[in-house]
């Protein structure tokens, strides 16, 4: 993700605030839609879509990513179908119930929204992402803690694998991997971390840290981020004014027979 | 137990974001006030520590699963609650943006449920009850399984509260927390017993840890009663915002704020009664003694909605147009279509994007 937060392209180049804020609209337009809303959730697809050839993301990485939340969204909507039975529609001799509908709205919902946040993360970069949200009022305290933390999840998740690696590696199937090993395990990681924060500490304090992050580059709101932010924002809003895909097709369905 | 975006409404969505925003920023406060230097990476380091112990399974006897750390408690032990408020909303905050776990709108959910309950009423009110100076053994561990159980069940109502008060899912009340409460009670053990099982070796290895967190005086529940009225009157505030903002929309967005702020707060939105009510009626139907009723199709010009006719439609739609085929084709066919332009648009964008660089 960082790799790709690093690249140069014009969309990387915006001022992250107005991509925050783009997301943020994106993001509350797509879920305002009522539980039965399929087809008029579809242009919203043009968000995260323009943002990844934009932004020149993979796409196939990022679809991954959004799919490996796909079990989650399945979960969360899989007792629509039973609860709600009432037929909306016909298609041919079969109905379509209510549960379906909504099932499927709730799967489309959550691609939408996982996507916006992830190609918002890849062109933005998480660290970028909390500076703006420190710039738009978040409070300090909390950014910085946002910080340290990202920072160090990977030196600590890593350590963490290797812990892991290791108990595996000496467990013999199942025996001493319950709870008790476990616990000292995980008491004895958190041990270390701890003096590891305070010798993190030190060494910051010998470098002057006075409690936040010095920036090297300060961010500039200029017109083409109003542009980005105004134009996706009256584009969203459009899309869920009028419902284009229903527009488009009874023109079309209007026509051929 | 994350909550993601699509099964939550813009109003309660909003409201708890609200919320838990102001409580990140009176914690954020208190952090500072009471500014403990050391406590500034201790915090990003220990929420970097939720991450690696998530890594670490355990197996559950008797079962074949196997758990792992929640955390949220421990560090609450570990850091008092208002640090531990923070670095739970940054792992929560990291998890949305970076592991795409929830999601941006959920966030404010995702952090009230698994932050504010363990951190504001599990620990002051029951395991500090308990635990008294942590000195005994046993009491630490009974401590720690009450407040852990107790916190995950407090957390599992609110997901249900919220689902239940956004309306995208249609599960009822009544089966839905039948689902969730006994499946948190069951983590809620294994993380008691796990956060019992870390506490206790960091009370021998290094006590101190302990008692650091110690209130120098019996002050917990003052915090807690500053905390809880704070909550309310965000909660009350911005559910009275933004359903007055709501009954104002034009086209009816269904922003109820039925469930957060209470049934009253309905009332609030005096110009857009018939929206207001509408909303009302649709909470209605998804409670479990009536049958599931469709959201009125004429009404309130709800355009985003399938069954409803865009402005193009009229003719095809026409007045009985609810049921008609005709429409739903219409929405697939548009749908496709829809689809078909934007990956098109998306590959021509990418070619010249290519060419670009």
């Amino acid at each position: 993700m960082d790799t790709l937060a690093a690249g140069g392209t014009a969309l990387h180049r915006l001022d992250p605030r107005g991509k925050l804020l783009t997301t943020l609209v994106f993001i509350v337009t797509v879920v305002s839609f009522d539980r039965y809303a399929v087809s008029a959730l579809l242009p919203f697809a043009a968000f995260p879509l323009v943002m990844t050839s934009l932004g020149a993301l993979p796409s196939r990485y990022i679809i991954s990513r959004i799919l490996l939340l796909a079990p989650l969204a399945m979960i969360s909507g899989i007792f629509n179908p039973f609860f709600d039975r009432e037929v909306l529609f016909s298609f041919g001799s079969m109905g379509v119930t209510g549960g379906w509908v909504s099932f499927a709205s709730i799967l489309l919902r959550v691609m939408l929204t996982v996507g916006g946040a992830i190609t918002l993360v890849a062109v933005t970069g998480f660290p970028t992402i909390c500076r703006a949200a420190q710039k738009l009022g978040a409070p300090r305290v909390f950014v910085t803690q946002l910080l340290f933390l990202y920072r160090y999840i990977f030196v600590l998740a890593e350590e963490g694998g290797r812990v892991s690696r290791g108990r595996s590696l000496r467990c013999c199937g199942r025996r001493g991997m319950g709870v008790g090993s476990y616990g000292s395990l995980v008491g004895h990681l958190l041990l270390r971390t701890w003096r590891r924060a305070e010798r993190i500490h030190m060494a910051m304090l010998a470098r002057g840290f006075t409690g936040e992050f010095q920036n090297l580059r300060e961010f500039r709101f200029g017109g083409r981020d109003l542009l980005f932010v105004g134009g996706w924002s009256l584009l969203f809003i459009t899309f869920r004014t009028w419902n284009l895909p229903q527009f488009l097709g009874t023109l079309v369905s209007g026509m051929i027979p | 137990m994350h909550m993601a975006d699509a099964l939550l409404s813009p109003a309660v969505g909003g409201a708890m974001t609200v919320v838990s925003a102001g409580t990140i920023a009176y914690c954020s406060k208190k952090v500072r006030d009471e500014f403990d230097e050391r406590k500034v990476p201790l915090m990003g380091v220990l929420g970097a520590f939720i991450f690696a112990a998530q890594m670490i399974n355990f197996t559950i006897p008797a079962t074949g699963s196997s758990g792992h750390l929640g955390g949220a408690l421990l560090l609450t032990v570990l850091l008092g609650p208002h640090a531990a408020f923070l670095v739970i909303a940054s792992v929560l905050t990291v998890q949305a943006l970076f592991f795409a776990d929830g999601g941006l709108l959920a966030l404010g959910c995702n952090i009230f449920n698994l932050g504010f309950f363990p951190a504001f009423l599990a620990y002051p009110l029951i395991y500090r009850r308990i635990a008294g100076d942590g000195e005994l053994r046993n009491r630490l561990t009974a401590a720690a399984l009450c407040a852990a159980v107790a916190g995950l069940l407090l957390g599992a109502c609110g997901v249900v509260v919220e689902t239940i008060c956004s309306g995208v899912s249609a599960l009822p009340v009544v089966p839905f927390l039948a689902l969730m409460l006994p499946i948190h009670l069951a983590i809620g053990l294994v993380e008691g017993v796990v956060t019992a099982a870390v506490l206790s070796l960091v009370a021998t290895a290094r006590p101190e840890l302990l008692r650091a967190t110690l209130p120098p005086t019996p002050a917990a529940g003052r915090y807690l009663r500053t905390a809880t009225v704070a909550f309310l009157a965000f909660a009350l505030l911005s559910g009275g915002f933004l359903s007055l903002f709501a009954s104002e929309k034009p086209d009816g967005l269904e922003w109820s704020l039925a469930g957060t702020a209470g049934g009253e707060a309905v009332k609030g939105g005096g110009k857009g009664v018939q929206g207001a009510m509408a909303a009302f009626q649709e909470k209605l139907a998804f409670l479990p003694e009536y049958s599931f009723r469709k959201p009125p199709a004429t009404a309130g010009g709800s355009l985003g909605k399938i069954r409803a006719g865009s402005p193009g439609a009229g003719q095809v739609v026409g007045k009985e147009g609810k049921n008609s085929v005709g429409t739903s084709m219409a929405g697939i066919v548009g749908g496709a279509i829809t689809l078909a332009i934007l990956f098109l648009a998306g590959m021509l964008l990418k070619k010249r994007s290519y060419v670009i660089t």
